[in-house]
């Protein structure tokens, strides 16, 4: 396939390029690197034929020629509307890199940190796919959050994760560890911002560990530029009487894809993946979710709304593994889209594998337009169709927003929901 | 006179419902109308209220000298014509209270009267709840979200106590409700009852009307009204039903 061919190319030229600077590393490292990109190119990317990438058709990143994006400093100015109200504890990453000067951290409290560490220093992912290949080719370090055991991080951090464009698209490759020692509570705002215009491709992968008895709230909020291009892989393990939650909002991108894999791995650990997406104009989001209970008494929560207008597409796919081990499973699921026009469409398939026989496992999927009955009886009060209208998106979108603790970031994120849908 | 209909027509999903409704009230006013199930009481309120669901093929509405069938739904409800839902919608998300105060603040600002700020919302909010002996905690909750089948009823007449409308058509308040509940937002009626104001009552039960005594009692059947009289009239139903009215209604068509 020529196609494939020119891809590869292209990815090949970026990887040379890598390869001849001190990033790159040596020994181990370097090798690591070496037999990543050997499989990126020996898997190449995901085509519709792959069951998990049907409905996402990734060929206009496979049509552009990325460079691994540089070094930048952005504009103090745009980096400070990249910050929430109140929330002091910031971590700047530009193009993948910590930004030691630009962050501020000094007022964390003892036991947690956030450090930029080499790559071969953190556990490896499982390679689940190109993209993961892909970005343990191209990774510099990773940024990793340490929280000790016990300590309770009562402010949240804010993971800023910078997109600058270059001259060429730029890929952008950040690695993200989290480790969240036993009874340890973390707040974690990971965002994703383009400063500037031109092409970007993030393509991160986050790795979280909740020990035994650990409490992890994570925001994403993907706010990146309806131009850019947003994979991102999370892994997240939480052991024995953990919770992790997860807000995961989704507002920008032309292909935007969230590959989310939260595995129950000690009794009684509970998650809660919820997730809200807009997409407007010729975008696609879709959202890969896998909730594996692999222990016994795990309760999971699942909320999956999203937002489509214009000619925008959307995937969902909820898949639930329930292990043999996993007796008294309680797993609910609920996936809901609204469409705003005739021309948006979504995909949505649950999926469950249930290997237990004691377990209870609930799902749900509602597709449809604004409840005209709910849109009259606004306007027979007096309130006027527009209004109405933004009334029942706020309601939507604010079932899953509600959930996000930090008002700063709740707010900012019902704002850009109202921002893309111009509401 | 405040409101005047005629021959109106009304077709939903290609079903022709009012078939040449003639109607007339005036300020101060509160008519009554009663009819068979099916026979489109709930109809006329949704053509008065502009549910787009139902389009007006024939007639027309006047209302305080304006063409009513002009105005949007929400224009509609800002010129003070108000319609007690008989089946109340349940909006997810959306806090009574905002809801209303948006309501009210859309209307005042038609009215070219100052927006409430939230205090003065909630006073006057907290005021109309009394009236209704409403539970203030159904201010914080969804619009109709759980509610039971007679507080759904109770919040719209509290609506309508907020909003102080015109022209009020309350589908099927009293269905639904218990007695004291009965007697509570009749009475919250009442109050509401003015010189500039007038109310049209749709229900199945002569009961309602003792305490909320309608001027004028229509029979509506098979589209159109066939029968218009007085208190007594309402009496009448009851004990015969409409059977004996029917006849006399087609022998009238004819
Ligand atoms: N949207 C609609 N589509 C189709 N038919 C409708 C629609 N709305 C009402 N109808 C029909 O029109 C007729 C009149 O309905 P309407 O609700 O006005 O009756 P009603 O007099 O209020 O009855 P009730 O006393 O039971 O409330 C009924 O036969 C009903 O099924
Ligand atoms: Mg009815």
């Amino acid at each position: 396939m020529p196609q494939l061919a020119e891809q590869q190319d292209t990815y090949q030229a970026a990887f040379d390029a890598f390869r001849r600077e001190p990033a790159f590393g040596s020994g181990a490292e370097a090798d690591a690197r070496e037999v990543a990109f050997d499989r990126f190119l020996a898997r190449g990317y995901p085509t519709t034929r792959d069951e998990a990438w049907r409905h996402t058709n990734i060929a206009p990143i496979a049509a552009l020629s990325f460079e691994r994006a540089a070094a930048a400093v952005p504009d103090t100015a745009a980096l400070a509307a990249v910050a929430f109200d109140g929330v002091s504890h910031v971590a700047v990453i530009v193009n993948g890199r910590l930004s030691e000067k630009l962050s501020s951290l000094a007022g964390l409290p003892a036991g947690v940190s956030v450090t930029s560490a080499a790559v071969g220093a953190v556990p490896d992912v499982a390679d689940l796919n190109a993209f993961v290949d892909l970005n343990s080719a191209f990774v510099e370090h990773a940024i990793v959050v340490d929280v000790a055991p016990k300590v309770v991080v009562e402010a949240p951090l804010h993971l800023a994760f910078v997109a600058v464009p270059g001259r060429a698209p730029a890929l952008v490759s950040p690695r993200l560890v989290v480790r969240a020692g036993d009874g340890a509570q973390v707040t974690i705002i990971e965002s994703y911002t383009d400063l500037g215009s031109g092409v970007t491709f993030t393509n991160v992968v986050a790795d979280i560990h909740a020990a035994p008895g650990a409490f992890v709230d994570h925001v994403k909020l993907e706010r990146q530029s309806n131009e850019a291009f947003h994979l991102a892989t999370t892994i997240v393990r939480t052991g024995r009487g953990g919770t992790f939650r997860s807000h995961n909002v989704t507002l920008g991108g032309r292909i935007a894809r969230n590959d989310i894999i939260s595995v129950l791995e000690g009794e009684g650990a509970e998650c809660t993946l919820n997730g809200l997406y807009v997409a407007t104009g010729d975008t696609l989001v879709d959202n890969h979710t896998t909730i594996d209970h692999a222990k016994a008494h795990c309760p999971s929560h699942e909320v999956y709304k999203g937002i489509l207008s214009g000619r925008a597409r959307a995937v969902f796919n909820g898949k639930i593994i329930v292990r043999p081990d996993a007796q008294k499973t309680d797993a609910k699921q609920t996936n809901k889209a609204l469409l705003l026009t005739d021309d948006a469409q979504i995909n949505t398939k649950p999926q469950l594998e249930i290997f237990a026989d004691d377990v209870k496992c609930t799902h749900g999927a509602a597709i449809g337009q604004l409840d005209e009955d709910a849109l009259f009886y606004l306007q027979a009060r007096g309130i006027s169709l527009a209004a109405a209208r933004t009334m029942l998106i706020h309601a939507f979108a604010g079932d899953v927003l509600n959930g996000i603790r930090t008002a700063s970031v709740r707010d900012a994120a019902m704002r850009l929901v109202e921002t893309q849908l111009s509401i | 006179m405040l409101l005047e209909i005629k021959d109106l027509r009304v077709r939903a999903e290609g079903k022709d419902i009012l078939k040449g409704l003639d109607l007339s009230v005036d300020a101060g006013q509160v008519h009554a109308i009663m009819g068979p199930n099916g026979s489109g009481k709930s109809t006329l309120a949704r053509a008065l209220s502009g549910h787009p669901g139902y389009e007006v093929t024939g007639g027309t509405i006047r209302y305080k000298g304006l063409d009513l069938l002009d105005l949007q739904p929400e224009e509609r409800a800002c010129e003070g014509v108000f319609m007690a839902f008989q089946y109340p919608v349940e909006i997810a998300g959306i806090n009574n209270a905002y809801f209303l105060k948006a309501a009210l603040n859309a209307v005042r600002k038609h009215r070219g009267e100052p927006e409430l700020d939230a205090v003065e919302f909630m006073r006057l909010a907290r005021d109309r709840a009394k009236l209704l002996e409403m539970d203030q905690t159904m201010l914080n909750r969804s619009v109709n979200e759980g509610f039971s089948g007679g507080e759904k009823k109770r919040n719209e007449i509290f609506q309508m106590a907020v909003l102080e409308p015109t022209l009020a058509i309350l589908d099927e308040t009293d269905s639904g409700l218990d007695i004291d509940a009965l007697r509570i937002v009749a009475s919250g009626v009442n109050a509401l009852r003015a010189p500039d104001r007038a109310i049209i009552v749709v229900t199945h039960y002569q009961r309602l009307l003792n305490y909320i005594v309608p001027d004028v009692v229509h029979v509506l059947s098979e589209g159109r009204i066939v029968r218009s009289g007085g208190r007594e009239l309402a009496l009448e139903l009851e004990e015969k039903g409409y059977g004996w009215i029917e006849p006399e209604a087609t022998g009238a068509r004819a």
